[in-house]
């Protein structure tokens, strides 16, 4: 069944074009759209190389555009007219290369059948794939006849907003405990990013090293994860704060921290991408437009039930109390007998957690583990934060939501290359108009 | 293990072109915070608006050299109105967010598919040498002596480099011993007092991160001289070693960023070539692949201490110590 | 010397500042800043809420009132620090609404801050230059060519060391300012401010955390600037301090201006009472705001009266 196909309703050159005019100013030049793309790229710089060779009914098809993807990196090239294309790549990782559907003529799809690794997405059908023993792979695509069902734009739309909405969800475990983390003590964390990273691979041991099963090891990645926070309050945090350290110097602080344990990570898990056991690539049956694998489904009731329960914490416990209090006025709430040390304490472990379990969510939903994974999604974490406003966990929760479904639903209009672009571009904004956030308080000047 | 190669490559790094490049980078991340007291992440985007400016003027527009790097200054200027008119007016921390936010659109940008016509998105530009390398005044030949032997176009690169390293520490000097480094000075300390006596604090503030963000530029421009434009160069992490190359040096000083540099670099080629031998020869009990990823755990260690236990710098003194209590 | 707060010389009082009767907001003969309407909420709380106010010029104005009054508040806005949310206010006669705080600074309007901003790691020296205008040395271009500025900077210098000169810190000149004790960087902060020429200077609590002994410079001092010309609008909250050397008083209380007058006026006026004691009607206002004590104050009332009877 194909009913992932180009929508009608898009017009990728006007988009582009108009995307360009407006990015003009930015970038200084005037750029024009419609790349013009070689049909071998990269082989010259890297050792690893996918080749193919596009052809239907035995005759080659000349500029058809082909995508490369992963390990951060990609490249686009175009089938010349033998229907070859070659793509240099710098690792041997896995790779989602995709043939981009609308750059076939009229009346050709590609066909799902005969391999079990090609999935079809609205940009056009992705074969994952991997080296094997050299530094060469062959990918081809069984192309047949057919038409190219367009998905209608509502139906999309609503793919995507669910989407957003589980990558909202999965943002909002760690912005939570970042914006927690700074309410209490001040400190822009940039290792936050890497303990998103410390729940994944600390899932990775356990589930997959160590073959412990995956409702014992995510439980427990989200349990050591509470522990490393606890550990780096204990063994920094807390004596940095006593040394009288500005929040200027705690924050480069937690940049050393950050490169130290991003490399640490590298370190021990290498540069590759990992995966879990049953990513669940499946969907749904049932639910009309709704497309959502059942791992998307757990992951979102997991993650809206956690929201739930800090919530709750939040407004009637009394640790939860004084964690607003402090970071309503930390002078004022010690003066009333709040442990703010103790507090603090209690944040960084939950903190911590939270952004470990959003790890595990990330791990799933990107899908894959690698050692950069957390700093990946870093500054839309800080998106999520300042849009929220700094130090207020509810906003927290409705800016990592909003900058969720910003960055799915606006790969509908923009190129998935550039998806982030529009939520630093939100986050930007909202600094300039409103520094406070959505829902913070102006803070008192002078 | 062979010691008199780890202390060629050692000694050789001094002078590669990332060594300059760096430090005239740092030193405009030195005129940024050390003098001005803005936290600016940003400086990535500032090197690759130099590499890209003057990449892209020569291959697709055919201009010559010294117009590219012309073109990447006035980009950079242009870049530092857009990134400063609405971030200057945040508080510091917002200011390091903000930063790191545009750098990473500029990124994102130039690595993006849209404008694969002049970018070559992911892959990166190369060969616009030719017009550079023509205006090398040194005749073709080998030069330099021991580690330091190069061909006439990276003797040419190096020279280049040299001088417009020591034609920026010249600037800023004169910058900060003049009344002009005094109210920015003044508005590291404290902005509202600089405010009160009737100086436009926030046009300062602008001057200041162009001035920065153009050496930023230019040690961009310097980078790629003699290499490629590659999109993945310009990660937020090619900010974070030039704040420890900063901060290693001294931030309010305008020899810290070289001496900086120099330490990095030294100590980062040192450790890619020891740390591996190390672990061939079985001192260290892991592949020579981890021990190369060993050093830049060291960077971040390294700039964890330098911040809690000598801020100032190597070269700082405690008087211009920089991070105040805000 | 004994650690009194007053002049040791006894001031020349200006009379005759207002127009009509003396209400608040009364007009003023010769006003350098007139205000109106003037307010500013912060969320719920409205911390100024002036509908009209003039300043007299060439005098010494206190702004007085109980903590929270909304004194420092105003000063803000009055200098373009923060933006009322109604009102306009005028200066020399050219509207300051909207106007940044560095141009109010610019038109001659100097202010001060209750907490002092001095240049923590910029010399003694340096803080004061930085208070000179008109530096050509300031600009980006002719900066780098020390043939424009040189000539000037050394008028600068000049002028800034007689300053500290007079307020007794010409010693510290290349002490870093972060050095100085608290009551000298309130003493620096003002003698910058001077460097400027202003025509109003603002201080906001200048006496604020000041040893008794430099007190009585600082008196001295502010006196001096109004001899030689300057108008002063200066918060303080020593009553006694206020009696002695200001011509004017005006009383805020819950962001609105309660009353004006002479000092002898304000003193013994109902509503200032009642603002600063609620119902405590018999206690002096000095020893309300808890820096002076009784005793000191009924003798230095009695030695003020000897002196007035001379
Ligand atoms: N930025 C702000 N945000 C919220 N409330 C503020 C802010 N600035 C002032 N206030 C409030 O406005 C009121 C007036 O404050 P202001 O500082 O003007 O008083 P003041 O008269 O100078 O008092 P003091 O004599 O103690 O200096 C106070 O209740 C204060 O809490
Ligand atoms: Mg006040």
């Amino acid at each position: 069944m194909h009913n992932h196909g180009k929508p009608l309703t898009r017009s990728p050159k006007l988009i582009r074009t108009l995307l360009t005019a407006l990015i003009a100013g930015f970038a200084l030049a005037t750029f024009a759209a419609s790349p013009a793309v070689a049909d071998e790229v990269g082989t010259d710089e890297y050792n690893f190389i996918f080749s193919g060779n596009v052809t239907y009914q035995g005759n080659p098809l000349e500029d058809v555009l082909i995508i490369v993807e992963g390990g951060g990196y990609s490249a686009e090239v175009e089938t010349g007219a033998d229907g070859r294309w070659r793509v240099g790549v710098p690792t041997k990782d896995v790779y989602d290369i995709t043939l981009v559907e609308s750059t076939l003529p009229e009346g050709v799809i590609v066909s799902d059948e005969g391999s079990d690794r090609i999935t079809l997405t609205d940009r056009g059908a992705t074969i994952e794939a991997e080296f094997g023993l050299t530094g060469n792979k062959t990918v081809n695509f069984f192309l047949g006849q057919g038409e190219r069902v367009t998905v209608p734009f509502i139906d999309q739309f609503i793919e995507r907003l669910v989407n957003g909405l589980n990558f909202g969800l999965m943002l909002a475990l760690a912005s939570i405990g970042l914006s927690l983390i700074y309410g209490t003590t001040g400190i822009s964390n940039f290792a936050h990013a890497e303990m998103v990273t410390f729940g994944a691979v600390i899932t990775l041991t356990f589930g997959v090293h160590l073959a412990f099963p995956m409702w014992i090891a995510i439980p427990l990645a989200v349990v050591l994860s509470g522990l490393f926070g606890w550990f780096q309050d204990v063994g920094l945090w807390k004596p940095l704060r006593r040394r009288g350290l500005s929040i200027v110097q705690m924050m480069i602080v937690s940049i050393g921290l950050s490169l130290m344990l991003r490399y640490v990570y590298q370190f021990f898990y290498g540069g590759s991408t990992h995966q879990l056991p049953n990513p669940g690539s499946a969907r749904i049956d049932g639910l009309g437009p709704i497309v959502i694998s059942p791992t998307s489904l757990i992951s979102m009731g997991v993650a809206i039930v956690v929201i739930v329960l800090v919530a709750y914490w939040l407004t009637y416990t009394r640790t939860g109390k004084a964690t607003r209090a402090i970071s309503d006025n930390a002078s004022l709430a010690a003066a009333t007998g709040i442990d703010v040390d103790r507090v603090v304490r209690i944040i960084w472990v939950l903190g911590s957690s939270l952004a470990g379990l959003s790890g595990i969510l990330w791990a799933y939903f990107r899908p894959g583990i690698k050692w950069d994974m957390g700093w990946q999604i870093l500054l839309l974490i800080f998106a999520a934060v300042v849009l929220g406003g700094l130090g207020t966990a509810y906003g927290a929760l409705v800016g990592s939501i909003i900058v969720g479904l910003l960055v799915e639903i606006s790969t509908l209009w923009i190129p998935s290359d550039i998806k982030y672009v529009s939520a630093l571009t939100i986050l930007i904004v909202v600094l300039l108009f409103r520094p406070q956030g959505i829902l913070g308080r102006r803070e008192r000047i002078g | 293990m062979d010691f008199g190669f780890i202390l060629g490559q050692t000694l050789s790094s001094l002078l590669m072109p990332e060594t300059i490049a760096y430090a005239i980078a740092a030193l405009g991340l030195a005129v940024h915070f050390g003098y001005g007291g803005l936290l600016n992440f940003g400086q990535a985007g500032f090197m690759a608006i130099g590499g890209y400016g003057y990449a892209i003027s020569i291959l697709s527009f055919g201009f010559p050299w010294w117009a590219g790097i012309l073109v990447g200054m006035v980009a950079s200027v242009i870049f530092a109105l857009i990134m400063g008119l609405p971030a200057l007016r945040l508080r510091a921390d917002y200011l390091a967010i903000a930063t790191i936010a545009v750098a990473e659109v500029v990124r994102l940008l130039f690595q993006s598919t849209i404008f694969d016509n002049y970018t070559n998105s992911a892959d990166g530009l190369g060969n616009y040498h030719t017009s550079f390398r023509e205006a090398n005044p040194f005749p073709p030949g080998r030069y330099g002596f021991g580690p330091w032997q190069w061909s006439q176009d990276e003797l040419w690169n190096r020279v280049f480099g040299l001088v417009v390293l020591a034609l920026c520490v010249l600037l800023v000097w004169a910058l900060m011993r003049s009344p002009w480094g005094r109210v920015v000075r003044g508005i590291r300390e404290d902005e509202d007092a600089v405010r009160s006596l009737g100086k436009n604090v926030f046009a300062y503030k602008l001057q200041v991160l162009i001035v920065g963000g153009m050496l930023g530029t230019l040690g961009g421009v310097v980078m790629v001289l003699g290499s490629a434009v590659v999109p993945g160069n310009y990660l937020p992490s090619l900010t974070f070693y030039l704040w420890t190359i900063l901060l290693l040096g001294g931030a309010a000083t305008i020899f810290g960023p070289l001496a900086g540099s120099l330490i990095f670099w030294g100590l980062m080629s040192f450790l890619s070539v020891f740390l591996p031998a190390l672990s061939t020869v079985g001192v260290l009990p892991f592949s020579p692949a981890q021990s190369g990823v060993l050093r830049y755990v060291f960077v971040g260690l390294a700039l964890m201490l330098i911040v809690i236990y000598r801020p100032q710098g190597i070269f700082g003194s405690k008087k211009e110590l920089t991070f105040n209590a805000r | 010397m004994p650690a009194d707060s007053k002049p040791s010389v006894a001031p020349v009082k200006s009379t005759g500042l207002h127009v009509g009767k003396v209400a608040p907001g009364v007009a003023k003969v010769d006003p350098i800043i007139i205000a109106d309407n003037v307010s500013r909420a912060f969320g719920g709380l409205k911390a100024v809420d002036v509908d009209h106010l003039e300043i007299p010029r060439g005098a010494i104005t206190a702004l007085i009132g109980p903590n929270g009054a909304g004194k420092t508040t105003l000063f803000n806005l009055l200098t373009g620090f923060d933006k009322p949310d109604t009102g306009t206010w005028s200066f020399d006669g050219s509207g300051l609404a909207g106007i940044p705080a560095f141009k109010v600074a610019k038109l001659g309007q100097v202010r001060t801050f209750q907490l002092t901003k001095s240049l923590g790691m910029l010399t003694v020296l340096e803080n004061m230059k930085l208070g000179a205008k008109g530096q050509a040395g300031e600009s980006f271009w002719k900066s780098l060519i020390p043939a424009f500025w040189r000539p000037q900077e050394n008028e600068i210098e000049e002028k800034a060391i007689s300053l500290l000169e007079r307020f007794k810190l010409d010693a510290k000149r290349d002490d870093l300012a972060a050095s100085l004790s608290g009551g000298q960087r309130k003493l620096l902060e003002m003698a910058r401010a001077l460097m400027s020429d202003p025509t109003l200077v603002m201080l906001d609590e200048p006496m604020a955390g000041v040893n008794p002994a430099l007190t009585q410079s600082l008196l001295d001092h502010i006196l001096g600037l109004k001899e030689s010309g300057m108008t002063v609008l200066f918060v303080e909250h020593d009553m006694h301090m206020v009696r002695h050397i200001a011509d004017w008083v005006v009383v805020m209380a819950e962001g609105r201006i309660v009353a004006e007058g002479s000092p002898e006026e304000v003193m013994n006026n109902v509503a200032v009472i009642d603002a600063y004691l609620g119902s405590h009607l018999d206690t002096d206002l000095g020893v309300v705001t808890g820096r002076i004590d009784l005793k000191e104050i009924q003798a230095a009332d009695a030695a003020a009266k000897k002196k007035g009877s001379k």
